[in-house]
């Protein structure tokens, strides 16, 4: 009975999911002929490739580069916001919250647009500076990294939010007020106890934007224009330009395995972060 | 306690308005005058949403991602109702397997499933199918329903249920007289963000679409690398307008907080 209720799912997910996931597996193994060309064999020339070109090993560091700094820059930014979230007692909760999280849902394309008129040569942010005469030469954002980096940051704010304000559950506010009837100063009520309290709704935050961004497509190929190269970019140029599969498919084991690395990292602090925080 | 207040109001309030901002610049140059990207706005007009219906590269888009929109919606329910359906009213061996599976694809990154769909659906002929992207939409909206729908289930009492059978109805009756009118808001819930899912994917969608399908949010990727005028503000104003109705469904559903928390 219930797998017959299972059924339908299982053979959707086995043939649109799994069988793609372990063709791709498998693909990274061929060998690239040129020209489009597969031989199917068993060998580790691609990864050779990934591995031995300076350009490949490149656009990987930059990838993980850009997701540390987006992650963090994200938690630091989402943290007030999930603070004050959990915390307010406003009767305009409800609406606050679902205005940090609805951006969440309006196509990632269509919000990279904005960023593109934002950041632009002609665009708000320099059409503010030169208006002000704060500067003559407006900083050119759009095409660079930091570019990506502001866009990507606003775009996985509201999963940041999410994810913190539901890690909060442990903040409770007789223990802020407990700590200030001892004595204790705004300085050292974050740091004794707001801040190990939060800490791992801020792991969680940090380790969702870190593999959201490292997988993230749209915003570093439309506002990177073309110079900054990541992993995603990567593999969608040798998939569909290249038509170098299994390259493309090594490179996307490459960014499977960053994917793992940081779910084990982030899941040992986790741990770590647990046994101190209950522990003291 | 004062300043801390208010410099803590300053701090949220700049969160929050670092957060709208391009969605009210996208706004604001959608009823531009100018014919490229510029800032401020030239003048006031409303050509740039007339241009966005009556530009076929637009039109067609649209048109195809509402087919796969819908075909992807009523899939998802079908599948996810009964799926949601064996989690929370059986116990089996490897159903907590099964929920991790049918929840997983959440994890994958869409670069990486869109081209392992690639490789497997090109030499099967379903690349640039409506076959081929309902399918892959299905399996990324999947984990949206189920969790909605499991979510209204287990909060269901599940003795009006037991009442249908005892009272000799058939478990297809009692399901469709009895638990799904209970569990109508996750149903919706996950409806909307389904059909929002996959009418907002670009990623994967761009690597199964070609000559004869492409969807609206991968016509506008395309469109935006060469030129981004005013008509293309006015097709992301439409996107974005869409979500948020999309959103203020799902907060009145089953709220929105709820169904996104995985």
């Amino acid at each position: 009975m219930a797998w017959g209720l299972l059924l339908p799912g299982l053979g959707v997910l086995l043939f649109a999911y799994a069988m793609p996931m372990l063709w791709v597996l498998r693909m990274a193994f061929n060998r690239f002929t040129g020209g489009g060309g597969i031989e199917i064999t068993l060998t580790l020339d691609s990864f050779a490739d990934v591995f031995t070109d300076p350009y490949y090993l490149r656009v990987a560091l930059t990838t993980v580069k850009l997701g540390l700094l987006v992650a963090a820059i994200t938690v630091l930014v989402a943290y007030p916001l999930a603070l004050f979230l959990v915390r307010t007692t406003s009767k305009w909760r409800g609406l606050l919250t679902i205005l940090a999280i609805a951006p969440m849902l309006v196509s990632s394309v269509a919000r990279t647009y904005g960023w593109m008129v934002v950041l632009g040569n002609q665009g708000l942010l320099s059409a503010v500076l030169t208006g002000l005469g704060l500067t003559d030469t407006p900083p050119q954002l759009a095409n660079q990294f930091a570019g990506v980096v502001i866009a990507l940051v606003q775009i996985f704010l509201p999963y940041a939010v999410l994810a913190m304000t539901s890690g909060f559950g442990r903040l409770d506010a007789t223990l802020e007020q407990a700590a200030a009837s001892l004595g204790a100063g705004r300085i050292t009520r974050f740091l004794r106890v707001t801040l190990p309290l939060t800490l791992p709704g801020v792991l969680t935050g940090l380790l969702l934007v870190f593999v959201l961004t490292i997988s993230a497509y749209v915003t570093p190929r439309l506002i990177g224009g073309g110079r900054v190269f990541v992993l995603a970019s990567e593999i969608y140029d040798q998939a569909t330009n290249q038509l170098n599969w299994p390259l493309a498919a090594a490179l996307s084991l490459v960014l499977v395995i960053v994917f793992g690395i940081a779910v084990t990292v982030f899941g040992l602090l986790q741990r770590r972060v647990e046994r101190w925080v209950s522990g003291r | 306690m004062r300043t801390s207040g208010w410099v803590q109001r300053t701090v949220v309030s700049l969160v929050y308005a670092f957060l709208w901002l391009p969605i009210l610049v996208v706004a604001v140059v959608s009823v531009d005058t100018s014919t490229f990207l510029r800032f401020p706005p030239q003048g006031f007009s409303l050509e740039p949403y007339h241009t966005v219906f009556t530009t076929p590269e637009f039109t067609t888009g649209l048109v195809s991602s509402l087919i796969i929109a819908v075909f992807t919606t009523v899939v998802t329910l079908a599948v996810a109702i009964g799926a949601s359906l064996a989690f929370t009213r059986h116990t089996f061996r490897g159903s907590g397997t099964a929920q991790s599976f049918f929840t997983s694809p959440l994890l994958v990154p869409n670069i990486v499933l869109g081209l392992a769909l690639l490789l497997l659906f090109a030499p099967l002929g379903l690349t640039d199918t409506y076959t081929g992207l309902v399918l892959a939409h299905v399996v990324l909206c999947l984990p949206y329903a189920i969790r909605t729908i499991t979510v209204s289930l287990s909060t269901v009492d599940v003795a009006g249920e037991d009442a249908a059978r005892v009272l000799g109805a058939s478990p297809w009756t009692t399901f469709r007289r009895v638990t799904l009118p209970l569990i109508r808001p996750g149903v919706v819930a996950g409806a909307v963000l389904s059909f929002l899912v996959s009418f907002d994917e670009a990623v994967v969608s761009l690597f199964l679409s070609g000559f004869d399908i492409t969807p609206l949010p991968v016509t506008l990727l395309d469109h935006l690398e060469t030129q981004a005028g005013p008509e293309v503000a006015a097709l992301s104003m439409l996107l974005i307008a869409f979500s948020l109705a999309a959103v203020l469904a799902v907060e009145r559903a089953l709220g929105l907080g709820r169904s996104l928390r995985a």
